[in-house]
């Protein structure tokens, strides 16, 4: 039998101060805008700077930054966007409550004609909310916080975003209107959907939710009952603020599954495809996996340009039908932890005991691949960070650890209203919201 | 709008074109003296035409058959067939390019003789004429008219002057490409169905307009023939009818063909610039011009309801439904029936004929058979070649029917790995807690023929319990289908069914 790797909880700790360590300097202090990626010229994205504030928590929590600093790091995002431009003019940060996807780091204005982007939206909501549950102190700045949270909550025109329709649309360009992208299927938006119906100003209607998860495939493949993604990352975003375990909407009720094991049978599914690698690709068995969105190699690098496979650069990678060109994405191994932890932390262990240059000083690359190894025999590997992809590393190994991140989203009431009418019950949403020392329940 | 394929075609005269004219259309054609009344008249030679023609006169009817253009139709002419025939001498192409992979050689001198396969496809094409050539329909007692019907009443019309009574019609003149409204496309000119199988001389580059089966079908067919080809379809999948697996499968072959996918993507003029099409591209505000020597369209079909003044029969319709019939396909002229694309949603070879069949029973016989009681496959022939037939999982929803899928990656099927074959699926939808099946979708190389099985099942009420106990042959790709049984027979398997196995077990030791 082969020996895993000991995965030991100072690892842990030392991977989520790695990814924090993102946030704080890929960070513009004067506007708290987070840059996309650690690339030259990288603009800011709005969902990286939703992970950022959840960030800022747990940072606060382990003793790796003070009250006081996170608070500043904090409103100086939360005024930015207050007092950003939301004329939705080509030039603008918003619309509507919405904002540009990538955002110019010192001015905020709208970069590459970004569409206004529901889903990134929703992150950064969601971690101006998570801020708002956790620094619940009667201070001057603490009680401003709250506030530009709450505001920047309810300006948000969700039904604006239905555009007729039963479900929400997934852009917007000043341009050309409302983006025609199909979105259909279960996917990351349920975080979207759930602050679109839980808002007190705009709210979409329930039997939009409904619409949408007509959309899902109940599949079993590999012998696994599951709700059928196929990039590993949709079974994870939304987990990352919203503690799905034992609350089930009605579709879930009519399988008999929640959507927290739903992501541990999307994990198993994730071994069984890399245990099985169709495509023969280096590195892939049960203990080497994560076949998600991400960057990737690229024919235009012009050492692969003679590469006779095809290889997709920055694409939705999913299993089982791909794309797959042999591109594996640590982080998401990472992603999976609260889902099924035996699992994961001997996958990881693995993967950081056979590829280490998938870390860049302890942080994790978007992604790296085997199949494409060099003279050294190391796998090429994505040039420079992801900031969702440090995000949600440090999120889920938070929420793995201590729950803390789930712990404040339970006392969220947009988060428990917008879950109820989207139809879930059950489990901790039919309890009264707790308070502890650091949450209390945002106030509306 | 470019003219129809009369009874004159642009393709090369050669034997095999002389054989099919023959067939289809002889040259010096008279049309026979009408009897005094028809049982049936059936207007429009086509599939279901044809069909309806030959299964009437074979009970004893007396029948009069109009075509206005050749026998045969689409389907035979224009349609199925040519574009089969090529397919295939495209699949074998890139099956030499990619020899390697099946552990062979590449040939040395892979190079494309366009004229070759258009010869070969001539060829399958008159062959295959003769099965319903005019020689065989009038040695069945079919009166045959060529010429264009019209009506003058509800029980009699006119073809090219003659009238004809009847106490009975079917109305089956199919189908035309909808050609898309883009300022400048006439002008710089294109292609359709109708014509491309026409072609002497392969595209240089093509651009092809629509996503659906017919364009898919043909940028890769002739993408493998060595056109340059882009398709640009305006939805943010191909087949927008199919499954969005099916679609991502589609898009990854269409890429490793070569073939640049546009999607979301709009043609919003052409014109002609130094002898080559300049085509303006918008996809949402991103625009651009692509350069090119063809542009195919494929953007859908319009039934053909023009010229037969069926005001005049009592006989509904629109021009873009086509004739309205019951679900005994009756026409609002209770004499007159309809069949095939000139008033059915799945535009169909297959249908045209299941349906024609309906109206023989309905018309001739009083019989009360349904269309909704067809269970109706169909396959859209690109590599893979996606098929379906049932509920899709959206209209199982629509209709508060919980559903579950079996899907077996063809990566599991060993005979897909033998053949190299293993892009694709089956996916199996069954009444969740139930083994019925409700529909499938099958990606695989050869998924047109694996469809007909499920299709067998669900007409014959086979669950997929007992699919699981038929023997497939092994090995063989079809065997992906008995695994999704063999999958839903492990979900029988609950916890409490193998505790009681367990202890009966334990007490047999």
């Amino acid at each position: 039998m082969i020996s895993e790797p000991p995965m030991t909880e100072q690892t842990l700790d030392q991977l989520q101060r790695a990814a924090l360590s993102y946030f704080l300097r890929a960070v513009n202090p004067a506007n708290g805008l987070i840059a996309d990626t650690s690339r030259d010229n990288s603009p800011a994205s709005i969902g990286v700077v939703g992970f950022a504030l959840s960030a800022y928590p747990i940072a606060v929590e382990r003793g790796w930054m003070t009250r006081a600093d996170a608070v500043e790091r904090s409103l100086a995002t939360l005024r930015f966007f207050r007092d950003s431009d939301q004329s939705g003019s080509p030039e603008a940060t918003g619309y509507k409550g919405f904002y540009y996807h990538f955002l110019d780091m010192q001015t905020g204005v709208r970069m590459w004609r970004s569409e206004l982007s529901m889903i990134d939206t929703a992150m950064l909501i969601a971690g101006a909310l998570t801020a708002a549950g956790y620094f619940t102190a009667e201070t001057k700045e603490e009680i401003e916080l709250r506030r530009i949270a709450d505001a920047l909550y309810r300006r948000i025109d969700w039904s604006w975003t239905l555009d007729g329709n039963a479900t929400i649309r997934l852009g917007w360009k000043p341009e050309c209107g409302f983006l025609n992208y199909g979105w259909d299927g279960y996917n990351e938006a349920i975080v979207l959907y759930v602050l679109a119906l839980g808002s007190p100003t705009h709210p979409i209607a329930g039997d939009s939710f409904e619409a949408w998860t007509a959309t899902y495939q109940w599949e079993n493949l590999y012998g696994y009952d599951f709700l059928y993604a196929g990039p590993l990352f949709i079974h994870q975003f939304s987990h990352a603020w919203i503690d799905f375990r034992g609350i089930q909407d009605r579709f879930m009720r009519k399988k008999r599954c929640d959507y927290f094991e739903n992501s541990r049978r999307a994990t198993e599914v994730q071994r069984e495809y890399a245990r099985r690698n169709p495509h023969g690709f280096a590195g892939y068995d049960e203990s080497c996996w994560g076949v998600t969105a991400c960057d990737g190699p690229s024919q235009q690098e012009p050492e692969l340009a003679d590469e006779p496979r095809r290889l997709f650069g920055y694409a939705a990678r999913g299993v089982p039908y791909g794309p797959d060109d042999g591109t594996l994405s640590g982080w998401a191994a990472v992603a999976s932890l609260p889902f099924a932890p035996d699992i994961v932390l001997r996958t990881v262990g693995t993967m950081l005991d056979r590829y280490p240059e998938n870390l860049s000083d302890l942080q994790y690359t978007s992604s790296f691949n085997p199949t494409l190894a060099r003279a050294d025999r190391r796998a090429w590997v994505s040039a420079g960070l992801f900031g969702l992809d440090q995000g949600i590393v440090l999120l889920m190994i938070e929420n793995h650890r201590t729950q803390l991140i789930w712990q404040l989203m339970r006392n969220c009431r947009p988060i428990r209203t917008g879950l109820s009418r989207a139809g879930f019950r059950g489990g901790w949403l039919s309890r009264r919201a707790s308070h502890k020392n650091h949450t209390n329940a945002h106030s509306q | 709008m470019p003219t129809r394929n009369n009874s004159t075609s642009a393709a090369p005269s050669d034997r095999a074109e002389r054989e099919r004219r023959n067939n289809v259309r002889p040259d010096g054609w008279c049309n026979p003296v009408p009897s005094a009344r028809y049982s049936l008249v059936v207007i429009g030679a086509g599939t279901a035409g044809l069909v309806a023609a030959h299964a009437a006169a074979a009970l004893g009817a007396k029948v009069a058959l109009i075509e206005r253009h050749l026998l045969g139709g689409d389907c035979l002419n224009v349609g199925c067939v040519p574009s089969k025939a090529i397919i295939r001498t495209s699949r074998l192409y890139a099956e030499m390019r990619h020899a390697t992979q099946y552990g062979a050689q590449i040939p040395g001198d892979v190079r494309v003789d366009f004229s070759a396969v258009m010869q070969r496809m001539r060829d399958i094409r008159a062959r295959i004429s003769r099965a319903d050539s005019v020689r065989r329909l009038t040695e069945a007692g079919v009166d045959l008219f060529f010429g264009a019907a019209c009506f003058t009443g509800t029980e009699a019309l006119t073809v090219d002057g003659t009238t004809l009574r009847f106490k009975k019609a079917m109305i089956a003149t199919g189908s035309r490409p909808d050609t898309p409204s883009i300022p400048g496309l006439a002008e710089a000119g294109y292609l359709t169905n109708e014509n491309v199988f026409d072609l002497t001389e392969l595209p240089r580059r093509l651009l092809v307009i629509g996503g659906g089966p017919l364009g898919c079908e043909l940028a890769q067919a002739f993408s493998r023939f060595g056109s340059k080809t882009i398709i640009a379809q305006s939805w943010p999948l191909f087949l927008p009818r199919e499954e969005r697996d099916a679609a991502q499968i589609l898009s990854d072959a269409f890429a490793r063909d070569g073939i640049e996918v546009r999607l979301n993507t709009r043609a919003v003029n052409v014109r002609v610039e130094g002898g080559q099409k300049l085509v303006d591209l918008v996809s949402d505000d991103h625009k651009s011009t692509v350069a090119i020597d063809a542009i195919l369209t494929g953007t859908g079909r319009v039934p053909n309801v023009d010229g037969l003044n069926l005001e005049a029969a009592g006989v509904d319709y629109d021009n873009t439904d086509g004739i309205r019939v019951d679900d005994f396909l009756q026409t609002t002229n209770p004499r007159i029936y309809a069949a095939g694309d000139a008033c059915l949603e799945h535009k169909f070879t297959h249908t045209a004929d299941a349906s024609a069949r309906i109206v023989i029973r309905n018309a001739l016989f009083l019989g009360r058979q349904r269309l909704s009681a067809l269970t109706i496959p169909w396959c859209t022939y690109t590599d893979p070649e996606i098929a379906h037939v049932g509920l899709h999982v959206r209209q199982a929803h629509d209709k508060h029917i919980s559903v579950k899928t079996f899907t077996i990656p063809m990566h599991d099927v060993d005979r897909a790995i033998a053949d190299g074959e293993e892009a694709g699926f089956v996916k199996i939808h069954v009444k969740e807690g139930t083994d019925r099946i409700l529909g499938s979708t099958i990606v695989a190389r050869h998924a047109g023929e694996m469809i007909n099985e499920v299709t067998l099942a669900m007409v014959a009420g086979i669950g997929l319990r007992t699919l699981a106990s038929v023997i497939h042959a092994y090995p063989t790709q079809g065997e992906a289908i008995k695994k999704a049984a063999d999958a839903y027979n492990r979900t029988r398997l609950t916890p409490f069914v193998k505790t009681i196995f367990s202890r009966w077990l334990t007490w047999q030791r």
